[in-house]
């Protein structure tokens, strides 16, 4: 399976290896770094390469490539899907998933890696168990091994998890406060075309969870309406016989962070799109100059208000600058990127939030014909816009009483308005 | 303390020395900030040694520190780090390691300290052991002598009482690639694949392949393992076998047929990896055992593909009606395919691209369509599933266009995408395309054709050109529109249609003789080769409908000869050539003059093409044979390209494959076999227990006594495999035998034999369900349907003591059969031995005293019973569901006597077949007050889970639910049929955790009582 693992900056910097079998040298990523200069942006690189010896599959997250090398055949999503895993471990135990992090801990990194993988074949990947054998580094831990010269990561117990038939979950967890959160947290994917009217919509929803309980909790979370949800995913603790037959997420939750599930709405349902936008951007043929001019108001929002309300619109390349005048919010462009940044803030009924003004265009140039798209982005508390409501969350296996809490929020996925 | 004295003197030498040293010899730090945080952590301890060591070794600190904070830091050489790692202490031991890691990390040779680093193998300290095992496994290739020094620890660590040491231990000892210890490796697998905990038998399995790459030649000791650990039942071992089996045998196919229903049971319990891996062996596996689903549709394609041809494959469904013999699905093929259904719901892409590809390789067409839901689910996630996700789509979509027809617009480009991530997004909605949503599709195209992304609006061209040519309808519009973009500004947008338009042209020209025209004129402008070279050739193919253009352009293309790219060259020869055939008169010097150029071209190609063009078309005095049918040559009527997917007949890679991925056979790819014509022998996947039994007992039998060899024999099936429930084994070697022996566990009395016969059938039909598992749940009634009961020893109670009696003797048992004329009542088999001299006469039931509610059924009065003869009868007595006994008076000719029968409350009840879900929502709605649920330690005899399914069902009258995940049982009582569901669960420490759900509260807890009873003797 998995023979090596590189971990290559932007630049072209390998800063870490690891090998579980023979060691493959590190020249393979030369055809990387081939690959990468063909494409125009790092997301462009092919996740597979085909070398004359092995083949690489590689993510590109946070500004790294993880590249795994491979000889024989092997699902190809496999190997993404186990190096995301291997991202979002890293993400979780320094905070941040960078070259910087990555390097301050290589030790930890490195019995990560250990752990994670044996033979090229995924060993532990969930975070519990993983914590359970490597601490992860805290402030207060460093400062105490800088005194006293070296406390260690390994934890000094055994990792039982593993052995037990739910692997997700640590033993022996114990909380003063028992407390147990969901975020239901839905984004509405769209494209509305140039006169406002909806090609395509659609809302997809998770609900992360943070639920921190002694014990071995038995959780069953159930919802009001749960013919709703269309097509879910789920944590492995989830059982999914429970849900096929009842409709209520039944599970032993992993201590901690994580997703219980993600869903998908019934697309039957009409998607109500929270803001309306009206917006006008036009390139004169002469005199090498442009009009932009954009509009926003709120539209259905059940009576909640819209936050953080930011449009982005990536100009054509022409655009040397832009002179924009704004009722609400700041409007930046950056003419390196060509990338117009306004950003709003909240929606009030009273004033409309209104951006217009001339753009100056590179002289000499022919008119771009093609429109910028905006891609707008907002937040909208305390609602689920699908209506999805969580009824009760029952706790069985515990004597103690928890505190539980539900939040809901919506968000704008990847929302885009065509010009 | 002498010792601890040396480290800061040497480390003050050394400080001193390194000043001279080179740089290049010492890789040990590189100048970024880590070395400062390593230096800050040694220093306090150091000095800590130094202070206590007197005044001497102050200097010496003080120069070090010196050394260290004056800014020319020297990085340490690897003496220092050896001598870290020689010293006592555990901190300072760590520290070395974890810098020896760091230079590992970075590429950095650090083979040299391997000496000093294996010496630690053995220390006390976790993190420096698990440092030392990383630095081990990597460097032990290179150092294969040295390396042999760590062995003696590993072997030590295999015998550890501790599992997690066991596996850890097995884990490095298997990393380290050295052949002379391959026998030791051997040795350590095979102990660890019959180790007691699973978790070591994992790593077994783990260690497999990596013992197989590097000695191939233990191939079949290895297949021996692993065919050992395919039989583990625990779900931590089944992936990881399977990839080992994948790795080292993948062609023994056979192993599988045994453990193929269990690995389908277990797949839903397996990790995630571990799933990835049995599905896709599993797929291989199903296209060797089974018929394929599809073959009547793939006929009836092959013979009548005129006539289906455009229309919609989803039609399959019905013409499989058609077929004379119908095709009935293997039942293990059902099984794979429904167990595997679930996974979809996945939070693993990889899982879920699994299960995708099993049901495109192995499903009926009609239920292919289950897994696109989910695929258009993965269409969220990052932009490397995307990509990997969308080539396998645009692969099904051309074979399955109706499955994600509903998802079209799933697929609608965003600006923000990645341009691969557009262009295979294009790719779909191309394959996607019918009559019906051409229309939107090309309206999606037309925005797409603004984009800013050149390469994105050239593959969109590319798509138009592909759906015009597919649907015919819309071609027009398509060469419409194509011909408004040869205006467009960008020279890449106008090149690529024209590309286009060419091969759209070449369908019918003679309408299009315009658009010929206005390409003509376009030669001025565009400079793109291929561009140029396609307009060149479209006019010499049709220069007979624009007889005037074609030599000007010709001449124009003269003058520019000499600099243009090598097709266009070509183009233009091409081009002369045709027009010398038709237009002679006005394009001979122009022709001659372009041959002359080409004949002192640089290139090969052109100078050959130019000598063939002109032997060809020149009359020459020789004559060449074949200028005569130059016309023909040059203008023959081409057929019209086919625009084609470049997806097309990439499924016969396997899906979500490497292979598929790269369309080129990778290395260790198992090809996907074609379905078989005759299915083989569906029997090889049976795990009778049976099967054992007789091949046991003819070796067996002349040995033992007939009695002995069934208990022996019962048990050793058992231990065997616990798939099934208690009832089947027994039942089975009742049914082997004659039915002249006594059972099991002999509560019976011969009286019962006429009842057995009967309870046999009934059984032999409920082990033919629950154990080969076919679950014929379509043909059972849905509703929980009361089944015979489970068997069980059934216990005998006294109703009349000999003495008592005087001399009459009556016993009764609970038969557990339904009684025949009162659903309601529970059967009970009375049995009368005579014991007197005298015959006794008239024995019936009189005066019954019953509890409001209770019914009884009397038996008939026995005229006559003959001294020592005994007679079995049978009454039914409704409970009414309660405990309190039923009183009536017994009557022979002579005397009266008061006997009460009082139910146990596991009797009050009859089995209910019934499926897990099932069982699971029945539970569902038995929460609460409804629920008992209670802790217990298993008694000694009651370990196994078939010791557990004998107690419970002894206990009360349930069935088992077949193939569940815990020990459930469902039942439901005589009078108010109010459901009774059991579930035992068996932890580790022989504990396990009994929970009864029943309606009726009291019936419930005095169930748990009797069955924690049972379960804890």
């Amino acid at each position: 399976m998995i023979h090596s693992l590189f971990l290559v900056s932007t630049a072209g910097h390998i800063f870490l290896e690891k090998h579980w079998k023979s060691v493959i040298s590190r020249s393979v990523c030369d055809y990387l770094f081939e690959a990468q200069g063909k494409a125009s942006a790092p997301e462009n690189v092919p996740p597979v390469i085909a070398t004359p010896h092995h083949y690489l599959i590689s993510v590109y997250r946070d500004r790294i490539f993880f590249v795994a090398v491979i000889q024989t055949e092997v699902p190809p999503l496999f190997v993404i899907e186990f190096l995301h895993r291997v991202a979002e471990t890293f993400q979780d135990y320094f905070g941040e998933c960078s070259e910087a992090s990555i390097k301050d801990n290589v030790v930890i990194v490195y019995e990560l890696l250990e752990e994670m993988l044996d033979n090229g074949f995924p060993l532990a990947t969930e975070a519990n168990i993983l914590k359970e054998m490597i601490k992860p580094p805290t402030i207060l831990r460093s400062v105490v091994n800088t005194i006293t010269g070296g406390s260690s990561n390994v934890g000094g117990t055994l990792p039982t998890g593993q052995l037990s038939n739910i692997p997700w979950r640590r033993t022996g967890v114990k909380y003063t406060n028992n407390e147990a959160y969901f975020d239901v947290v839905e984004e509405i994917d769209a494209i509305l075309d140039k006169s406002g009217t909806v090609v395509f919509a659609e809302i997809q929803g998770v609900i992360d969870a943070c639920v921190k309980l002694s014990g071995m909790p038995d959780l069953t979370l159930s919802f009001v309406n749960p013919r709703l949800l269309d097509d879910v995913s789920f944590h492995p603790c989830v059982r999914f016989k429970r849900w096929e037959a009842e409709r209520v997420l039944s599970f032993i939750p992993p201590d901690g962070n994580f997703r219980l599930m993600s869903y998908h709405v019934n697309a039957q349902n009409l998607v109500a799109i929270p803001v309306y936008v009206k917006q006008n951007v036009s390139f004169f043929e002469t005199g090498s100059s442009g009009r932009l001019d954009i509009t926003v108001g709120p539209k259905q929002t059940m009576g909640k208000t819209i936050e953080d309300v930011v449009i982005t619109v990536h100009m054509p390349k022409v655009v040397l600058n832009a002179n924009l005048t704004t009722n609400q919010g700041t409007s930046t462009y950056d003419p390196v990127t060509k990338v117009l940044v306004w950003d709003i803030g909240k929606l009030n009924q009273q004033k409309v939030p209104n951006l217009k003004g001339s753009l100056s265009l590179q002289s000499g140039a022919p008119r771009p014909d093609e429109n910028p798209t905006l891609n707008i982005d907002l937040r909208i508390q305390q609602l689920a816009i699908s209506g999805l409501k969580v009824n009760r969350l029952n706790m069985f296996g515990e004597k103690y009483k928890p505190f539980k809490g539900v939040k809901y929020v919506t968000k704008a996925g990847k929302f885009q308005v065509r010009t | 303390m002498q010792r601890l004295l040396q480290l800061p003197a040497s480390a003050v030498n050394m400080v001193k020395t390194a000043q001279g040293q080179e740089e290049a010899k010492s890789p040990v730090l590189t100048p970024d900030g880590s070395q400062a945080t390593w230096y800050s952590a040694v220093r306090p301890d150091e000095l800590r040694h130094l202070r206590a060591g007197g005044e001497v070794e102050d200097a010496g600190a003080s120069a070090e520190e010196g050394a260290n904070t004056g800014g020319q830091a020297q990085p340490l050489r690897h003496d220092d780090l050896k001598e870290m790692l020689d010293s006592n202490k555990d901190s300072l031991k760590l520290e070395a390691m974890k810098r020896i890691v760091a230079m590992m990390a970075r590429g950095k040779n650090a083979s040299d300290l391997f000496p000093a680093v294996v010496k630690n193998v053995a220390c006390k300290n976790i993190e420096v052991k698990k440092l030392v095992y990383v630095y081990l496994v990597r460097y032990a290739e290179e150092q294969q002598d040295l390396a042999l020094l760590s062995i003696s620890t590993f072997q030590r660590g295999l015998k550890d009482p501790n599992q997690l040491i066991r596996a850890s231990a097995l884990r490095v000892l298997s990393s380290i690639r050295v052949t002379i210890i391959i026998p030791i490796m051997m040795l350590a697998i095979k102990d660890a694949a019959s180790d007691m905990s699973p978790y070591v038998r994992k790593t077994a399995a783990h260690a497999i392949p990596k013992l197989y790459s590097l000695d191939p030649e233990q191939k079949e000791p290895l297949i021996e393992v692993i065919e050992k650990l395919l039989a583990d039942k625990t779900t931590l071992v089944a992936g990881s076998v399977v990839m080992a089996f994948e790795g080292v045998c993948p062609e023994r196919i056979d192993l599988i047929h045994k453990n193929y229903r269990k690995l389908c049971n277990l797949l839903i319990d397996v990790e995630e990896w571990g799933q990835v891996v049995i599905i896709n062996m599993l797929t291989r596996y199903a296209r060797t055992q089974f018929l394929n689903p599809n073959a009547n549709e793939v006929l009836l394609e092959e013979g009548e593909e005129k006539e289906f041809y455009g229309s919609d494959e989803e039609e399959g469904k019905e013409e499989k009606v058609e077929k004379k013999k119908p095709y009935v699905m293997d039942p293990d093929h059902r099984l794979l395919l429904r167990n595997t259904k679930p996974l979809l719901q996945s939070r693993n892409a990889a899982v879920v691209m699994a299960v995708a590809q099993l049901y495109f390789h192995l499903a009926p067409k009609a239920e292919v369509g289950v897994t696109a839901k989910a695929l258009v689910r993965l269409l969220r996630s990052h932009s490397e599933v995307q990509f990997v996700v969308l080539q396998n789509v645009a692969t099904m979509s051309i074979k399955r266009k109706g499955m994600f027809e509903t998802y079209l617009k799933s697929f609608y480009i965003r600006s923000t995408d990645p341009t691969q991530i557009k262009v295979l997004k294009l790719e779909v909605l191309t394959n996607l395309a019918t009559e019906t949503s051409i229309s939107i599709i090309l309206r999606e195209f037309q925005t797409y054709i603004k984009s800013m992304d050149k390469d994105f609006v050239a593959a969109t061209i590319q798509a138009i050109g592909r759906c015009a040519t597919n649907i015919g309808e819309v071609r027009d519009t398509c060469l419409n529109g194509l011909v408004q973009l040869l205006s467009n500004r960008d020279e890449l947008v106008v090149a690529e249609s024209v590309v286009v338009i060419k091969k759209l042209l070449q369908m019918q020209p003679e309408q299009h003789s315009d658009i010929i025209k206005h390409m003509a004129k376009l030669i001025e402008n565009i400079q793109v080769p291929m561009a140029r070279a396609s307009i060149l050739w479209l006019i010499g193919e049709y220069c007979e409908h624009v007889p005037k253009i074609a030599p000007d352009v010709l001449r124009k293309m003269a003058k520019s000869f000499t600099s243009e790219e090598d097709i266009v060259k070509l183009q233009i020869l091409n081009l002369a050539a045709k027009l010398y055939l038709t237009n002679s008169k006005q394009t001979k010097l122009l022709t001659q003059y372009v041959l002359n150029l080409a004949k002192y071209d640089q290139n090969y190609d052109i100078r050959d093409r130019a000598r063939f063009i002109r032997q060809l078309i020149v009359p020459t005095d020789k004559g060449g044979a074949l200028s005569k049918y130059a016309k023909k040559l040059f203008l023959a009527l081409k057929p019209a390209p086919i625009l084609e997917s470049p997806f097309k007949d990439r499924d016969h890679f396997q899906l979500g494959s490497l292979s598929h991925l790269l369309n080129v056979k990778a290395g260790g790819y198992q090809e996907l076999p074609d379905w078989p014509e005759t299915a083989p022998d569906p029997s090889v996947r049976n795990v009778e227990v049976m099967d054992k039994r007789k091949e046991k007992k003819k070796v067996e039998k002349p040995f033992y006594s007939d009695s002995e060899d069934e208990s022996r024999l019962t048990e050793s099936a058992d231990s065997d495999s616990n798939t099934g429930s208690g009832s089947e084994s027994s039942s089975a070697t009742e049914e082997s035998d004659s039915g002249s022996k006594s059972e099991d566990s002999g509560g019976e009395s011969e009286s019962e034999q006429q009842e057995k016969p009967n309870r046999k059938n009934g059984l032999e039909l409920l082990k033919l369900f629950w154990h080969s598992r076919v679950l014929f749940v379509c043909i059972l009634p849905c509703s929980a349907q009361t089944i015979s009961p489970t068997f069980s020893s059934l216990k005998t109670y006294e109703l009349l003591h000999r003495l008592t009696g005087e001399g009459l003797a009556v016993g009764y048992c609970f038969g557990r059969q339904p009684f025949v004329r009162d659903p309601h009542m529970v059967t009970v088999q009375i049995q009368f031995t005579n014991h007197m001299d005298t015959e006794a006469r008239n024995l019936r039931v009189r005066e019954p005293r019953l509890q409001s509610g209770m019914r009884i059924k009397e038996f008939p009065e026995i005229e006559v019973l003959p001294p020592g003869e005994t007679v079995t009868t049978v009454m039914g007595i409704d409970f009414c569901d309660s405990t309190q006994a039923a009183n009536f008076q017994l009557c022979t000719h002579t005397r009266k006597f008061c006997v009460s029968i009082q139910p146990p409350v596991g009797e009050l009840m009859a089995p209910v077949f019934m499926l897990e879900n099932e069982f699971k929502k029945e539970q569902g709605q038995l929460m609460g007050m409804n629920e008992i649920k209670e802790t217990l330690v298993l008694g000694e005899a009651c370990q196994s889970d078939y010791a557990i399914v004998q107690r419970v069902t002894a206990a009360a009258n349930v069935g088992q639910v077949p193939c569940g995940s815990d020990q459930e049982f469902a039942g439901k009582t005589m009078t108010s049929n109010s459901l009774v569901l059991v579930t035992v669960i068996t932890k580790r420490d022989r504990t396990a955790q009994l929970t009864v759900n029943c309606e009726k509260m009291v019936i419930g807890t005095m169930l748990v009582k009797d069955i924690l009873h049972a379960l804890s003797q």
